[in-house]
């Protein structure tokens, strides 16, 4: 790929994640707990993973971070999607590089550990001690994990042709 | 699937439902007070056999408690997300009502937990 190509590929790849972010908001979630999300822009972070590289989905999603933070959630929603973010990205990068998982563990994997990088966070902001939400915060992060690996995965057998 | 993968999904499901366990155990119990904890520090207590109405304030953010039937509920607030007012009313040792933005908790515990934490203290 040339690198102008490449530029124009991250930019699309950033912008779909930005916009996915947004979508997600719009979607209300029955299960009321502080940290549970259903990670849509991870759908985006996934595949840049495999059809990118690590480097740069680690620069899609940080870029997507700062620019909803700045245009939605304001600093404290930049905060704690920063957390979960980044506890979910290492988790997954080493799932996927050192223990050879498949597509579909890697983002359950990336799943739970962004709900629980967000109690953590949320823990820290109201000083009290949060993990009561834990079970109820990885069965989420198992069953939206792992819609958004069969996403991601579908996604990329298209865009890969 | 390859069969690591399978593995790992089992191993997180038995994780969920073992810390389900470890998180729900003793916390069946009925509680008898409903606190209030604003910013990590206990502010009020509310008798949970009483029913009340009461504005919490903390700056210029509000949340409604109300206390009826023996429950703690969170009926109304000016937070972006509106977790607290979505989640479920409770009245179960240990369980909580978080208003994140507000940085509000209601807790509920009982008057034994308040003697044990006398005696220590």
């Amino acid at each position: 790929m040339k690198s102008s190509e490449k530029t124009a590929y991250y930019g699309i790849f950033a912008g779909l994640a930005i916009i996915m972010g947004w979508v997600e908001m719009m979607i209300p979630i029955p299960i009321p707990v502080p940290g549970v999300k259903l990670g849509l822009a991870n759908v985006i972070v996934v595949m840049a993973m495999y059809y990118f590289g690590n480097k740069t989905a680690l620069g899609i999603s940080i870029i997507r971070i700062i620019i909803s933070g700045l245009l939605f959630s304001g600093f404290s929603g930049f905060l704690y999607s920063m957390a979960g973010a980044i506890l979910s990205f290492t988790v997954m990068v080493i799932a996927k590089n050192i223990f050879k998982f498949n597509i579909y563990s890697v983002s359950i994997l990336g799943g739970i550990c962004h709900n629980i990088g967000q109690i953590v966070v949320a823990s820290l902001v109201v000083k009290t001690n949060l993990s009561i939400y834990m079970p109820i915060l990885i069965i989420s992060g198992i069953i939206t994990g792992a819609l958004i690996g069969i996403i991601a995965k579908n996604c990329l057998n298209h865009i890969k042709r | 699937m390859k069969k690591r993968d399978l593995i790992l999904i089992f191993a997180l499901v038995f994780i969920a439902v073992i810390s389900y366990f470890v998180f729900t155990f003793g916390k069946n119990d009925k509680g008898d007070v409903a606190v209030l904890i604003i910013d990590g520090v206990e502010s009020e207590k509310f008798s949970l056999s009483e029913d009340i109405e009461y504005t919490i304030k903390n700056g210029d953010n509000y949340n409604v408690l109300k206390i009826h039937d023996g429950y703690a509920d969170v009926i109304e607030a000016d937070c972006p997300d509106k977790h607290c007012v979505n989640q479920k009313k409770i009245n179960k040792n240990g369980e909580k009502i978080i208003c994140l933005p507000h940085k509000v908790i209601i807790e509920i515990r009982s008057n034994d937990d308040n003697n044990i934490d006398t005696v220590a203290n």
